[in-house]
């Protein structure tokens, strides 16, 4: 292991976690606000709510994040008419396709994630707020988001864990995220091993900070579930 | 159709598939490994599992490709030195990329049978050893394949993010159909073509894979009764 | 479950036994050699994924003159010397400038060709090619290629956008996402300018030949002290240049002398 040169690269790699966390971030927040509305009509008994979303998020789900991107990043530029459109400024940067592939995939997983804590929630509940003369809205706002959303930590928390890790593809179309910043230092010293091994351990302590910030909502929101199952890092993919 | 593409792009599919076939053998073979290992009495055993589980869940596979692809041939020629090999052993990305997908979802389902053992209840094997069944017999014939009818769903989502991943071995030269569709789209200029195919079999990997599947839970769930 | 973790174990080591016993140990005459496939004209595939291009053409007859068996290795460009020194291939002929900066790294062949390197920009937009006039401006490279390490370390204001491969490059060019592009000016040509996507697009600025960044040429690149190697290549290429099997194959490509005014200047030689 040469020490030296990851030492030098330091300042390069935290720079890369700031890019990341961004990345992240923004992800997430867009990501959340689109799948509760999908989540909502994906649980809905109303085929022409659900059926497309459920179309979205078997598309979203079927196919490799990194694919997505290439589609988003590449794949846009191709046509003229996206090129000469308003929309250019936008999907010219590296940052915002990365950012919109990420929001987008994640919004998927995510509203799989809420649908499914909705159906989840036992009829009693409902139908006691119902017998209180709740209408359909306030029932849906006050009761089964809030119960939903609680129950869904757990799931949700994967999918936060999965969407750090996705964003090590921000790599793969120019930016100079955590994986970013290991590529390159492999591309100026040529010592692979200790870039990614450095890149690989800022991942495990993100992984490690996110995971306790869970297991602390969880703590906090979910107390009146208990018995908890443990919160186990699984991939969540198409089938729920 | 696609620029003559098309042929190259299937052949490529040959090699995704195949990735993904065997790196599932090396991962469900590491998995039940990996949850022996995280059950079982031995502290050692079931600290180094935990540690496999923990660091290879807790690191992006991109990165973790690149990792092994690299650092592990360098392990590997160091071990062969050691042993006094002159020649090291030489192994190809289609091997690099096999190996390393394995070892990355071993993790995932080693949790995952690991979950699966926890949740047969432990009177099952004792009823079956009460029956004078030797231990290996309990396991084929009582934990298996109630382990796999509780596994599968964990499984199914397991082996679709595998598929997934090996688009990922085209970063590390192997030429799966991601990298044959990234050249065309650089030799022609039309990456969303391209990328759209790839996206249209990759979907049709994961419907075949979900249809067969389903077929395989529902043969394993004979005789449980469902709530509505 | 202990006689089982013990069974499972004996097979699984088996296994990875027969997945790695059937990865050939590296023999005789085995040259593994590392190409890149997304550099026209030097190294492309066409559509029924055959590698063809300068650097193939060249790399085949340097392993018909050595009368080696030869495997060609497709890599990314950024990854070349990593994998020569995990002994993943056993040689790059992949149009890697021979730089002192390398030469640290890995050994060197003399060169095989020679071309100068130059900056694109999109026809008229007057991009001033020097550290103000690149202030802030977005310029695309390879990544780790030599054209990445003189636009880092010269255009400090500039900022520099990297690519995996050349393809990737000339795409973002045309789609307007860099303003400029630092690329050897037969790559240039030939991946870009003389395709539709790049008619609206011209070379600018100095061509650079700087010996410091962009090397002496091209050459085949190979493990450290890998000189038995070396030499033998060395005398392939000698050979080739001297019986017309260059000319042959330069010909094929290209409308002019690709070899370039350097002389060879072998390390043996140096000593």
């Amino acid at each position: 292991m040469n020490f030296e040169a990851i030492t030098e690269a330091i300042p390069s790699y935290f720079a890369g976690v700031s890019v990341t966390l961004q990345l992240l971030c923004v992800a997430l927040l867009f990501g959340l606000a689109l799948a509760i509305p999908l989540g909502v009509a994906r649980a809905s008994n109303n085929r022409w709510l659900s059926w497309p979303v459920w179309a979205y998020t078997y598309v979203m789900r079927g196919t490799p994040m990194l694919v997505q991107l290439f589609l988003i990043y590449y794949g846009m530029a191709q046509f003229d008419a996206v090129r000469d459109s308003a929309l250019w400024p936008w999907f010219s940067s590296a940052w915002f396709c990365a950012m919109l592939t990420f929001t987008l995939n994640t919004s998927a997983y995510t509203a799989e994630i809420i649908a499914g804590a909705m159906r989840a929630i036992p009829a009693g509940e409902v139908e006691a707020a119902r017998s209180l003369g709740l209408s359909g809205w306030r029932v849906l706002t006050r009761i089964v988001l809030p119960s939903s959303m609680r129950r869904a930590l757990p799931a949700y928390s994967n999918e936060v864990i999965m969407m750090l890790h996705g964003t090590s593809l921000a790599s793969t179309v120019t930016l100079v995220d955590l994986t970013g910043a290991a590529r390159e230092m492999n591309a100026r010293t040529y010592l692979p091993f200790e870039a990614f091994v450095t890149a690989g351990i800022f991942y495990l302590a993100l992984t490690f900070m996110l995971v306790s910030l869970f297991h602390f909502a969880e703590k906090r929101w979910l107390r009146h579930l208990a018995p908890r199952s443990q919160t186990v890092l699984q991939p969540i993919a198409i089938a729920s | 159709m696609l620029h003559g593409f098309l042929p190259t792009l299937i052949d490529g599919t040959g090699i995704t598939l195949a990735v993904a076939f065997l790196s599932l053998v090396i991962a469900v073979m590491l998995g039940l490994l990996g949850a022996a290992a995280r059950l079982s009495k031995v502290p050692l055993l079931r600290g180094m599992a935990t540690v496999y589980t923990t660091v290879i869940r807790g690191v992006p596979d991109l990165v973790l490709m690149l990792l092994i692809f690299y650092g592990g041939q360098l392990a590997i020629n160091a071990a062969a030195l050691a042993l006094g090999y002159e020649n090291t052993l030489d192994i190809d990305p289609f091997v690099a990329g096999v190996a390393t997908i394995g070892f990355i979802f071993g993790a995932y389902l080693t949790e995952t049978f690991r979950g699966a053992l926890l949740a047969i209840h432990a009177g099952q094997r004792e009823a079956g050893l009460a029956f004078g069944m030797s231990r290996l017999k309990v396991f084929w014939r009582i934990t298996f394949p109630q382990m796999i009818r509780l596994a599968i769903p964990g499984f199914t989502n397991n082996w679709l993010v595998l598929v997934k991943s090996t688009a990922l071995v085209s970063v590390i030269g192997l030429t799966d159909m991601m990298h044959r569709a990234g050249m065309a789209a650089g030799a022609t200029r039309e990456p969303f073509t391209f990328y759209c195919a790839a996206a249209v079999i990759y979907l049709a990997i994961t419907t075949v894979s979900l249809l067969g599947l389903g077929v395989l839970e529902r043969r394993y769930s004979v005789g449980i009764r469902r709530a509505a | 479950m202990n006689l089982i973790t013990r069974r499972t174990m004996a097979v699984v080591g088996l296994a990875l036994l027969i997945v790695f016993a059937s990865a050939t140990y590296a023999q005789g005459k085995k040259i593994r050699i590392g190409v890149e496939g997304a550099y026209p004209p030097f190294s492309q595939i066409d559509p029924s994924g055959k590698l063809s291009g300068f650097d193939i053409d060249i790399a085949n007859a340097i392993c018909a003159e050595l009368k080696a068996e030869c495997v060609m290795v497709q890599q990314a460009f950024d990854g070349m010397i990593p994998a020569l020194q995990s002994r993943k291939i056993d040689a790059v002929i992949a149009s890697m400038s021979i730089t002192e900066e390398r030469r640290k790294a890995v050994e060197f062949s003399d060169k095989y060709y020679q071309t100068p390197a130059r900056f694109v920009v999109k026809a008229g937009s007057r991009i001033d090619i020097s550290g103000s006039g690149l202030k802030g401006k977005k310029i695309g490279v390879q990544r780790s290629t030599t054209h990445d390490k003189f636009a880092t370390d010269t255009f400090k204001d500039a900022q520099i956008v990297r690519y995996t491969k050349q393809d990737e490059v000339f795409l973002d060019m045309a789609a307007g996402r860099v303003d400029a592009a630092l690329v050897d000016m037969i790559a240039a040509q030939t991946g870009f300018l003389k395709t539709p996507q790049g008619k609206n697009f011209e070379f600018t600025g100095p061509v650079y030949e700087e010996p410091k960044y962009f090397g002496v040429g091209a050459g085949v690149a190979m493990r450290k002290n890998d000189v038995e190697l070396r030499n033998d290549i060395n005398k392939a290429i000698a050979t080739m240049r001297a019986n017309g099997t260059y000319k042959k194959i330069q010909d094929k490509y290209f409308d002019f002398d690709v070899y370039g005014k350097y002389v060879p200047s072998s390390p043996l030689a140096k000593k």
